[in-house]
């Protein structure tokens, strides 16, 4: 039992393995107020919800309040382990200013109502433009933060209900790509990888993943594996040197906008050199001979040039990938929020493929997810593809989910595809889209070119409805705001990027009137009189209970099938991997061994995408493409980026996380360990950048683009030249302007200077090639930026003091040496 | 032999989808999905043209690699127009109405190419046959897109 700094110290203490063996058991607990586990009442099961890995956890309950969480030995996750801002985000939960009672606005002021009053206002305004216009003028737009249950029902009432096509998530932000490469390779969503992939593999590759800051417990058990014996090689593919990068044995660090091309490169030297599982291709894909054909000309020294790369090192991470024996690829947002976002992610699925490394120990691809629960966004319809990975191009999918819902197949838009967040905005703005309900996100902050969505959000023609915790920016805009229980306040499950399923029970009451999102929305529902084609009720359950039944039968003989599960079975031991069904009680742990695919016409999700211009393949063409369903090789051109650097704006500017926050920080904002570790936004700048310029650690900088200014300190990182790096975390709830910077205030939020721009196939924005220019507005005179020194930010210049928690963030840590499991 | 009009035309219709296909991206600048997938297509067709300039040559043709292209004063004019309209829902009929004749005018120099493919195979001319078979799919994915992209605007467009 030791008690250690983890703001500190992110990941912990080592406890090393060996290829092949169990991830030994580390359990993780922080309890407030130096309470010990004597003082607890209960203890509640339940999963981490500030990042996707889908931790285990326990929440401690004393006097009816969260004192404290506890890393659950048992679970196949994290082996007990926590990270940061698990240990200490709960906090958030007891914030004094929680959302306690419905808002109206009154003469443009939002004042405090009671629910009857709110939810007749948005029924009745929702009715009355059904009514009007019908279903084309109400959007929806969730998050990744929900319960699947609560995503479901959400679905269900959009898409059955009301019949609109216009539903989206903040996934969008986050996991859109993951899920349009998966689609694009496998026909189907559903994650090829499994954790467990990092016990075996010899080779990982990270594609613009800071997995050491957007999964702490996932990165701890790499560093417990480097820390071994046999550790395996890694591979970064990030333009900062993240702890990724500084672990890794090659790291490559392209130009922003350049993934494409280097990835083209990577696949030509693994062709040309042979490093191919020919009786694997031969057996299981479509499509070799086009890329190799199209891989041709895509040579190292040309993408060198291109990606500012030496050759040599895009030759030896070559090497490295093609002699793999197991080979783990993951990718995130600097691949997914980044120009050509699909292509390159599809191509490191076809590395993986061309190898033959999948379905087997070691050998897996996780195309991550940012958000705890965006998984689920997927799976039960609410980032608007159809439930359970139904095809909204196939016929027979929507007679058949018209059948679960009882309804007459018609009501189910399926005559294109859902309406993404990005062309909802753009129907607001030309004024079709008139009735928007936001769910648990904070679009103010977090969409790009925030002036455009801040006026988009503020027309009187629009009735927002945001549901929430806290007053966010975007809730400041609202016409109707309605308060919401969190994460531990409420029950229901939710499922991580490798497939794993956990419950979360509801620990305490929630603050004031506030009331569990399911509740909500089903309330919504009853008010809408939405009924089936029998004239009963179309929501057919009033609990999360209930709600999880009636997606079992939703997901029945589906890739991600839960009709094996149940919420007993969940509680008490690990959480499972789905499908698990009558053949997979106990989950299944890897999908498409020995190249078993869900790719068949009949049964696949989807017949893919142009890889350029994003059309949807017809069915016909797929058909005559893979008509048994293989896995496709998709080769794509690179294309260079939409906004290039010019004299006046000279730099490229990227936006991306830190360790210690979650999305728009209103949770972590309030943890004050999480707070302290990094309060201030700050910039970052190659050190030979800033010293042409004259600049040094903690100047005040202004950076500017087309789209607007943000004002903040410099920390000289090694960032790769001409490119900048500013954390999307910051908005103004907790500064004296409120919703948004006062009129010729410079901002702090990134998104003021980001494009509108998205990736064609994914539909993802791209938030990681923005042109912009740099000035000075003052020295910083031994004032040092508010950059954490342990993470992507740490300091290559000057003094820093490095970033501790004190006292504060001490946290339990004890390591059992056997398997106790 | 006459595959040297069959170029001449190719290159004018090429030259002319550069043009719609600009145009339409200024047109439509507040919509960005078309704002920038018209004009990395754009990047097609000026390439078809200088393919279609170059071997040209071989047969007795003197084609202007560079394909024609609105002045920059007028596509700022256009922009600048859509951008001041894009709170008005007049323009997704002209979205319509513009998506409609991209897609016959990309489907027919789809079929253009089809043609001088199959008259550089009866006259067993190899490298036109190259070009062709290069860029004939290039102008399908024109078309597609613009089907497709159809598919998607016109419900919200009619129904609304």
């Amino acid at each position: 039992m030791g008690r250690i700094d983890r703001i500190a110290e992110p990941w912990g203490s080592r406890t090393p393995y060996g290829p092949g063996e169990t991830w030994p058991t580390r359990v993780d607990s922080y309890l407030a107020d130096g309470l010990t586990e004597d003082d607890v009442d209960r203890w509640v099961q339940s999963a981490t919800i500030l990042h996707s890995n889908g931790d285990a956890l326990d929440i401690a309950v004393k006097d009816e309040r969260i004192v404290g969480v506890r890393g659950r030995e048992v679970d196949r996750v994290n082996h007990g382990r926590l990270g940061p801002k698990d240990l200490f985000g709960w906090q958030a939960n007891h914030s004094p200013d929680r959302l306690t009672k419905p808002l109206i606005r009154r003469k443009g002021k939002l004042v405090e109502t009671d629910w009857d009053t709110a939810m007749d206002a948005v029924a009745g305004r929702a009715k009355e433009l059904l009514e009007e216009q019908g279903p084309s003028a109400i959007s929806f737009y969730t998050t990744g933060q929900l319960f699947l249950e609560e995503y479901y029902t959400l679905g269900l009432i959009a898409h059955g209900g009301i019949g609109t096509n216009h539903v989206d998530g903040n996934t969008r932000l986050c996991t859109a790509t993951a899920a349009a490469a998966l689609k694009e390779t496998f026909a189907c969503d559903g994650q090829p990888g499994s954790y467990t992939d990092i016990d075996h593999a010899d080779v990982i590759a990270l594609y613009g993943h800071n997995m050491a800051e957007t999964q702490t417990v996932l990165w701890t058990r790499v560093l417990d594996r480097l820390a071994g014996p046999n550790p395996p090689k890694v591979i970064c593919v990030d333009p900062r040197e993240t702890p990724v990068a500084r672990a890794a044995t090659v790291h490559l660090a392209p130009r922003p906008g350049t993934n494409v091309m280097l990835m083209n490169a990577l696949i030509h030297e693994i062709i040309e050199n042979g490093w191919i599982d020919r009786e694997y291709v031969e057996a299981h894909t479509v499509g070799f001979a086009e890329l190799e054909k199209q891989m041709k000309g895509y040579t190292p020294e040309l993408a060198a040039e291109v990606c500012d790369v030496p050759a040599e090192q895009i030759r030896e991470a070559a090497r490295i990938l093609g002699q793999a024996e197991r080979l783990l690829s993951t990718v995130l947002q600097g691949f997914y929020q980044a120009h050509q976002a699909s292509a390159a992610a599809v191509s490191v699925n076809n590395i993986n493929v061309i190898r033959g490394m999948l379905g087997k120990p070691g050998c897996g691809i996780l195309q991550m997810n940012g958000q705890p629960t965006a998984e689920n966004t997927r799976e039960a319809g609410a980032d608007g593809d159809l439930p359970a990975f139904r095809n909204w191009e196939n016929d027979e999918h929507i007679a058949d989910l018209a059948r679960v819902w009882n309804i007459d197949p018609m009501q189910i838009p399926h005559y294109s595809p859902p309406t993404h967040i990005m062309q909802q905005l753009r129907y607001m703005e030309e004024g079709s889209i008139r009735f928007l309900y936001v769910t648990a996100t904070n679009p103010a902050v977090s969409l790009p070119e925030l002036r455009r969505i801040r006026e988009i959000l503020a027309q009187d023609r629009l009735f927002l409805v945001v549901q929430d915790i806290f007053l966010s920016e975007t809730a400041q805009l609202a016409d109707v705001v309605l308060p919401a229980a969190t994460w531990g306040e409420k029950t229901g499950t939710f499922t991580n990027v490798d497939r794993t399923v956990h419950i979360s029970d509801k620990a305490v009451e929630p603050p004031g009137e506030a009331k569990a999102d399911l509740d909500i929305l089903i309330d919504f529902a009853h008010r809408m009189g939405l009924e089936d084609k029998d004239g009963a009720p179309l929501v057919k359950w009033s609990d999360a209970e209930g709600a999880f039944e009636g997606w079992k039968e939703c997901s029945r003989g589906r890739p991600c099938d839960y009709t094996g599960m149940s919420y007993d079975k969940l509680r008490g031991g690990s959480g499972i991997q789905w499908p698990c069904n009558d053949e997979h009680p106990d989950g299944t742990e890897r999908i498409y061994e020995d190249g078993r695919f869900w790719a068949h016409p009949d049964y696949c999700e989807s017949y893919g995408r142009d890889m350029i211009t994003g059309a949807p393949v017809e069915e016909t063409e797929y058909k005559a493409m893979n008509p048994t369903g293989r896995a496709v090789l998709k080769a794509a051109e690179y294309i260079g980026p939409h906004e290039l650097p010019s004299q006046q704006y000279p730099f490229q500017l990227m936006t991306g996380r830190t360790l210690y926050h979650f999305h728009t920080r209103t949770k972590t904002g309030r943890a004050p360990q999480l707070n302290a570790a990094a309060p201030e936004v700050w910039v970052e700048m190659a050190a030979g950048d800033a010293a042409d310029r004259g600049f040094t650690e903690g100047d005040l900088l202004r950076i500017t683009t087309p789209r607007g200014r943000v004002e903040a300190r410099l920390r000289v990182s090694g960032i790769r030249p001409g490119a900048l790096f500013l954390p999307f975390h910051y908005g103004y709830w907790d500064t004296e302007d409120g919703s948004q910077p006062k009129k010729k205030r410079d901002g702090r939020a990134a998104n003021e200077l980001t494009l509108t721009d998205w990736d064609p196939v994914s539909k993802q924005p791209i938030f990681k090639t923005a042109a912009a220019a740099v000035e000075r507005i003052s020295k910083a005179k031994g004032q040092v930026s508010a950059a954490p020194t342990t993470t992507g930010s740490a300091p290559v210049t000057g003094s820093v003091p490095p970033t501790t928690g004190g006292d504060a963030a001490l946290a339990e840590e004890l390591v059992t040496t056997g398997d106790r499991r | 032999m006459k595959l040297d009009m069959a170029i001449e035309e190719l290159h004018r219709s090429e030259n002319h989808l550069v043009t719609v296909l600009t145009s339409m991206s200024d047109k439509h600048k507040a919509d960005h999905e078309v704002f920038y997938v018209t004009r990395d297509m754009a990047k097609w067709s000026r390439e078809h043209v200088a393919d279609l300039a170059r071997i040209g040559r071989d047969f007795g043709l003197d084609l202007d690699p560079e394909a024609s292209e609105d002045p920059g004063l007028l596509s700022a004019m256009k922009q600048r127009a859509s951008v001041l309209t894009g709170r008005r829902s007049a323009p997704g009929l002209l979205l319509l109405a513009d998506l409609r004749h991209l897609y016959r005018e990309a489907a027919g120099t789809s079929v253009d190419w089809e043609l001088l493919a199959q008259g550089a195979q009866g006259a067993k001319e190899q490298e036109l046959l190259d070009i062709a078979e290069r860029c004939h799919p290039e102008s399908l994915r024109i078309t597609r897109w613009a089907n497709a992209h159809l598919k998607v605007t016109s419900p919200q467009v009619l129904a609304s």
